[in-house]
């Protein structure tokens, strides 16, 4: 099973915080792979809030070509954190050339655009980037986003973790989503890692996702370029999520009601039933059936856990105004935060939604019971 | 008896039957029950004669002959009443002294089953025991990765939807502007298809219709049943469980009258409207209710004189192309019910498939497509049509519905495959096994009559008489005589046993596969097959 540490706080934080946290529960994952996503950001990139940054592994042909590819597109380096390890690889772990953070700045021309357009134009040159580096394996792509960094790895996290220094002082955010193993049940690939990025949000998931095949089929019949990828059956959690904010236009409220729907013999019983009932008529394609627990973060770096409507993977959420953290097991969250009061953890059931906002003072928990906050 | 002197090209030997009666003299009482039972009058009671030679020892007496007669049975060898297996005589034996024995070679009948120029026409399958829905395996096993549930204890949801479903922008943009939401109806993934009043009994549609009635009421399992194109009983009609009932409107439009002016009395919305444009069984051809069966009750409800043969026609004749039959059709009939009711077209599987189901997606009132195998069974059709017309339903039912994720609109026009389901016996495997192809539901008739009033009908075509109205259990016949060996109590009863083990054996598939929330349907993940060919060709894993 997977093993899932998420942190958000104030002030910012080493990954190596998270990672340790992993660590503590590795009796629970078996080292297969690692992954980071870092928002909010602090260090280096405080200074570079709005400027795309692009994370990913390159050989040494793939920076050329990644720099021919982005200076066409007019997109100027501002500042780059790279990691050219020079250590003998850990076990499992591929040499690879090149580790790069890079900060751009926008070109001129987009000046002008529209939010939106130029979100869709930051997805659009991730995906290309990617496509390239699949014919040649030079490249590797994570992610291409204001204020978003992301590592990924092959090999026991915190093995990874010295190997490539994530303890240098550049490196450091007030929102962390960490993951500690890869996808073992299919081959191994790094694409497969979580957490999962599409346009400034990201989930991570604990679990087989037993529904994977008509939820993809759905997904990449909508016609949005990003829906593509499916290395991982958890990766369509990160693209409903989208679906659900960027092209339906709803709140997180909606999510679980989205892909673990009331039973129809509750839906009589909800304030809003009708409408969540045209709702789950509509998304049928995206229920999931578990077991799976799902930890995420918007745009806005709201951080989220919800459960399979099974409840059948654990997760718990803890910490003190200015902290908290969302963790698999219990004991990542002890050894994270140790200093909180254990009565005020919680560990979300079949219908309920946590979420910690970006102000970080309390637990907020909704429950599919509740009336909608707002209907459309 | 005929003299040996006059074999004619049809005269057959009981050798050249399928099936030859075997009788046991010494067991016999000579009761008669299996003559009086035979659907076909296939035995006649028979006076033998039987010579003994009388040798005596010795020389002194001279060997002779003792003539003497016993009584018996006689299995009559012309084409029209040869023995179709049904073994009803057996049933009926007190001493079990006869029974039919399906002959080991290839019958000289079927050369003879056309006499004065009329080629065989009979009720019933396929007689075709192969069937790609056996083969396919479920083998997606939830196996330490995620814990397989438990089907007895975990709780389910396998409901369906059968209505056209708004994509998620749309429905939000109509809810918002109180538009029209097409109606979507809730119900269980197992329908049972459309077999109409006239070719089944009276009896046999009163066990059918409790049967639904008491799933629905009592237990809470959303089961639908379809009328075929017979019409209904106005009873039926204007009663609270016809919207348990989806009415059928075929080429005949028999019954449609008394639907019409029902429509003012009617309590409920029916279920649904199902457009009839073909029947997996006889494909391009129309339904059939042959003379036999037209007995005054069916022709009030069909609106017919009695004791005619009723060959409803291949196609609506008033509409002479699929923009005029579909959507103007199925605008007509959902306009009817003030657009309450889903309209949808069930069609015979057939290459031309994807163009009717394309059509469909740009038809905003179409609620669904039925699709038809060529193992769909009639109570009437040609036997060349059955045997070789039509188009298996698995690899049409996955070709709609990959159409349908190419365009998006998986979820919007749900697929309900019937044709051969559960034709050996294995409804639940193959029901499931077409959903996780991408069939929203499935419709099944021919097991239903096995199951719930032991039809007789084998896939080694046994029976299939269906046509003539004498059918031996009274399932499909018009005559009381035969119609009262069915009681209608116990024929609800085994609806209801059949569906509840049905639901229990789909949960036994589901609940390993980690499925209990929705119903898998396009969970192709799941399957595979022994046969490289079917698996790429449905698009599933090949296992060995």
């Amino acid at each position: 099973m997977c093993r899932l540490f998420a942190v958000t706080s104030n002030d910012p934080l080493s990954p190596m915080m998270a990672l340790n946290a992993l660590n503590v529960m590795k009796e629970g994952h078996d080292g297969s792979g690692v992954g980071l996503f870092l928002t909010d950001l602090g260090g280096e990139f405080e200074k570079f809030k709005n400027e795309p940054i692009l994370s990913g592994i390159f050989s040494n042909d793939g920076i050329k070509a990644l720099d021919r590819f982005m200076i066409d597109l007019d997109f100027m380096v501002k500042y780059k954190l790279s990691f050219r390890p020079t250590k003998p690889t850990p076990s499992g772990t591929p040499k690879r050339d090149n580790y790069v953070i890079r900060v751009y700045e926008y070109p001129a021309e987009w000046e002008g655009l529209s939010q939106e357009e130029i979100q869709f134009r930051l997805m659009m040159v991730q995906l290309q980037l990617r496509e390239m580096g699949e014919k040649d394996k030079s490249m590797l792509i994570f992610s291409f986003w204001p204020d978003v960094i992301m590592i990924k790895e092959v090999g026991d996290p915190l093995t990874v973790a010295e190997y490539l220094r994530l303890d240098r002082k550049e490196l450091s955010a007030r929102t962390i989503l960490s993951q500690g193993r890869q996808n073992t049940n299919y081959s191994i690939d790094i694409y497969a890692c979580h957490p999962f990025f599409i346009q400034g949000m990201s989930t991570m998931t604990n679990g087989e996702n037993t529904a994977f095949v008509p939820i993809r089929e759905f997904l990449m019949s909508r016609n949005f370029p990003g829906y593509a990828g499916y290395q991982s059956d958890s990766e369509v959690f990160t693209h409903i999520l989208h679906y659900m904010q960027n092209k339906l236009g709803m709140g997180m409220e909606m999510y679980k009601h989205i892909i673990t729907p009331l039973k129809d013999d509750e839906l009589v019983r909800h304030p809003d039933g009708k409408m969540l009932r045209n709702l789950k008529q509509s998304c049928r394609p995206l229920i999931i059936d578990g077991p799976n627990c799902v930890i995420g973060c918007l745009p806005d770096k709201t951080m989220f856990m919800v459960q399979d409507s099974k409840k059948l993977r654990p997760g718990v959420v803890g910490g003190r105004p200015g902290i908290f953290a969302f963790s698999s097991e219990m004991c990542g969250l002890d050894a994270a935060i140790p200093e909180r009061d254990i009565n005020l953890d919680d560990q979300p059931m079949r219908y309920e939604t946590v979420i910690i906002r970006r102000a970080r003072q309390e637990i907020e928990k909704w429950n599919q019971w509740d009336a909608l906050p707002h209907l459309h | 008896m005929e003299s040996m002197g006059r074999i004619t090209p049809s005269a057959l030997s009981t050798k050249d039957l399928p099936w030859q009666i075997l009788w046991n003299k010494e067991k016999c009482t000579l009761c008669g029950g299996c003559t009086a039972v035979c659907p076909v009058r296939a035995i006649d009671l028979g006076v033998h004669r039987k010579r003994s030679l009388q040798v005596p020892v010795g020389l002194e007496t001279k060997p002779g002959n003792l003539f003497a007669i016993y009584h018996g049975i006689d299995q009559r060898t012309d084409p029209a009443h040869a023995c179709v297996g049904c073994g009803m005589c057996t049933m009926v034996c007190p001493n079990g002294a006869i029974a039919p024995l399906h002959s080991e070679g290839i019958d000289k009948l079927r050369f003879h089953v056309n006499q004065g120029g009329e080629p065989r026409r009979r009720g019933g399958r396929r007689n075709n025991p192969d069937s790609v829905l056996d083969k396919i395996k479920f083998i997606r096993i939830s196996m330490l990765t995620d814990p397989a549930l438990d089907a007895g204890r975990h709780e389910f949801e396998l409901r369906t939807l059968l209505g056209r479903v708004l994509p998620p922008e749309e429905m939000l943009k109509v809810s918002r502007e109180n538009g029209w939401m097409p109606p979507v109806r809730e119900i269980y993934p197992l329908v049972i298809g459309s077999m109409s009043f006239g070719a089944l009994s009276p009896n046999m549609w009163e066990g059918l219709q409790m049967g639904v009635a008491y799933l629905n009421e009592e237990l809470g399992m959303p089961v639908r049943v379809c009328t075929g194109e017979g019409g209904c009983p106005p009873r039926l009609l204007k009663s609270r469980f016809l919207k348990y009932v989806i009415l059928q409107i075929a080429s005949g439009y028999f019954g449609w009258d008394e639907i019409i002016h029902s429509l003012p009395q009617m309590k409920e919305d029916p279920c649904a409207i199902e457009i009839k444009y073909g029947q997996g069984a006889k494909p391009g051809d129309g339904g059939l209710l042959m003379w036999y069966k037209v007995n005054k009750l069916i022709a009030a409800i069909r609106g017919v004189p009695q004791g005619i043969s009723l060959p409803s026609p291949p196609t609506h004749q008033t509409k002479y192309s699929i923009e005029e039959a579909v959507a103007k059709m199925i605008q007509s009939m959902s306009m009817a019910w003030g657009f309450r009711v889903p309209v949808y077209p069930k069609i015979s599987a057939t290459s031309t498939a994807m163009a009717v189901l394309n059509n469909l997606t740009r038809n905003p009132y179409a609620a669904g497509l039925a699709i038809d195998g060529e193992d769909g069974g009639t109570g009437a059709a040609y036997n060349v049509s059955m045997d070789h017309m039509g188009h298996p339903i698995a690899s049409n039912l996955r070709d709609a519905y990959l159409t349908l994720v190419k365009l998006g609109k998986q979820n919007e026009i749900p697929l309900f495959a019937g044709g051969g389901i559960g034709k050996n016996g294995n409804l639940a495997a193959n029901a499931a096994a077409l959903i996780m192809l991408g069939a929203s539901g499935v419709q099944t008739g021919k097991y239903i009559m096995q199951a719930a009033a032991g039809c007789l009908g084998s896939e080694g075509d046994r029976c299939n008489v269906c046509n003539i109205g004498v059918c031996p259990k009274g399932i499909t016949s018009q005559d009381p005589r035969l119609d009262r060996r069915l009681d209608p109590e116990q024929v609800a009863q085994r609806v209801v046993d059949l569906y509840l083990s049905f639901d229990t054996e789909l949960k036994k598939i589901v609940a390993p596969l980690g499925r209990s929330t929705s119903l898998p349907i396009g969970m192709s993940d799941a399957l595979g097959i022994n046969d490289a060919d079917a698996a790429e060709r449905l698009n599933i894993k090949y296992v060995l």
